[in-house]
């Protein structure tokens, strides 16, 4: 029953990729992607409560009642978002700045419960674990890209901010097409965020039936290559 | 019936017992990070400070003396005055925050006045202004809001503190012009709040106080 690391791993970010398949957790993926590092700061702190609240949950499975199951899983979140939150105001003082409401506010996001209640309560610790690590890579990995997308088409910067995360010394890893540079202004208001995200999942299904028609395709010849088969 | 009373029993212990766990998780980071966090608040509001006002020019700290004062035309709630001063001689105020009127919501900001009425300069601390058009009022984003620097009310003269558009010395920004008119409206009121009053501002006592003034 209990699924193997690599099918977690690839469910995480790929398959059952929270935000471009589940389509869960809209509110933060739309509204904290207009730049990359405001992505990855607020992935990164999604991850991590991610993992902090799969593994808890995982945990007490065994112990909570089917009834108040979901008030516990609300609370445990509540309390990891609580400290993560204190965390980051005291150690990335500047980018919980700009994230703002949007960190208390991964309380709300439904890919959190969602896994909690899906996978979490139902298996065994570790792999609850590795589970919140590749959903919550998923997740920060479609923030970044859809960041880092409607930053350079809308103001022209890649990794603008970056010395919010690492310091000064980061500075340097950031790319800008000068001041001149007039960016699409739709691309940081919010519909830029919509029409980016539609472009990701159409991008992710073109991908998947390509993959799929070349399967159908390797299957339908199994004879002539059986080595394919492997892999 | 019984029964059924021993099953909420245990599920209202069993929540309990989250509840001060999870309570505990948080009032074990809270203590953890307070201290930090407030230390943090104060050196981004005193970075923002000394590039109005340089730091070798004062010799107290502002945060320690400090006033509020009630002016329903530069902010909406109270507005905090630290005062700068150089071996007990007035040196400058800060305002903050001061609130102008944006185009989306109100935009907070510092004003750094002078003890002579000149601008020590004007910061803009939050907003949501339009990304793009009215965000130019960010010092990272273009170099606008510097402009306040050394102005006063007899440079350029009353009349002339409006943006271009409306015959005064302010640049506008291409298609955002409620912003910066709102937010040299609000300076200029500022500046003659501070004429009327600079006296009482300069004198009145550091009023000692517990909550956290930063924004």
């Amino acid at each position: 029953m209990s699924m193997s690391y690599p099918e977690i791993v690839k469910n995480g970010l790929w398959n059952n990729n929270q935000a471009l398949v589940a389509l869960l957790g809209l509110c933060p993926l739309l509204a904290v992607s207009n730049t990359l590092v405001n992505g990855l700061g607020l992935g990164l702190a999604t991850t991590l409560v991610l993992i902090l609240s799969n593994g808890t949950i995982s945990f007490i499975r065994n112990w909570v009642r089917q009834e108040v199951r979901l008030p516990v899983f609300v609370l445990v979140i509540a309390s990891f978002v609580t400290a993560v939150e204190l965390a980051m105001n005291a150690w990335f003082h500047d980018l919980h700045k700009i994230l703002g409401i949007f960190i208390p506010l991964i309380v709300t996001n439904c890919t959190i419960v969602g896994r909690a209640e899906a996978f979490a309560s139902r298996n065994p610790v570790p792999q609850s674990m590795i589970d919140g690590l590749s959903m919550g890579a998923g997740f920060t990995l479609v923030l970044m890209t859809l960041g880092g997308l409607r930053e350079f088409i809308g103001q022209g910067t890649i990794l603008s901010g970056i010395h919010l995360m690492f310091g000064e010394a980061a500075m340097s890893l950031s790319f800008s097409m000068g001041d001149d540079f007039h960016g699409l202004i739709l691309a940081i208001l919010p519909p830029g965020a919509f029409f980016g995200l539609g472009l990701l999942i159409a991008l992710k299904q073109i991908i998947d039936k390509r993959n799929a028609q070349r399967a159908a395709a390797t299957d339908s010849q199994p004879a002539s290559e059986p080595a394919t088969a492997e892999g | 019936m019984v029964k059924m009373n021993r099953n909420i029993f245990i599920s209202a212990a069993i929540l309990g017992v989250f509840g001060i766990l999870g309570s505990a998780l948080v009032a074990v980071t809270w203590n953890a990070t307070a201290e930090r966090i407030a230390l943090n608040q104060q050196q981004a509001f005193l970075r923002n400070v000394f590039k109005l006002i340089k730091r070798d020019e004062i010799d107290n700290e502002p945060l320690k003396d400090v006033i509020s004062i009630h002016a329903p035309a530069l902010a909406k709630n109270g507005v905090r005055v630290y005062r700068a001063r150089r071996q007990g001689q007035p040196v400058a105020v800060i305002f903050s925050p001061i609130q102008a009127p944006g185009y989306a919501s109100p935009i907070t900001m510092m004003v750094a006045v002078r003890a002579d009425g000149v601008l020590g300069g004007v910061r803009v601390l939050s907003h949501l202004e339009t990304p793009g058009l009215g965000d130019k009022i960010e010092e990272s984003r273009s170099d606008w809001i510097l402009g306040f620097e050394g102005k006063s009310l007899q440079n350029p003269p009353p009349e002339k503190w409006k943006v271009r558009k409306d015959g005064g010395v302010f640049d506008q920004f291409t298609g955002a012009t409620i912003t910066p008119r709102s937010i040299v409206a609000t300076v200029k009121k500022t500046l003659e709040y501070f004429e009327k009053e600079k006296e009482r501002l300069f004198k009145q006592p550091t009023e000692p106080t517990t909550e956290a003034p930063f924004h």
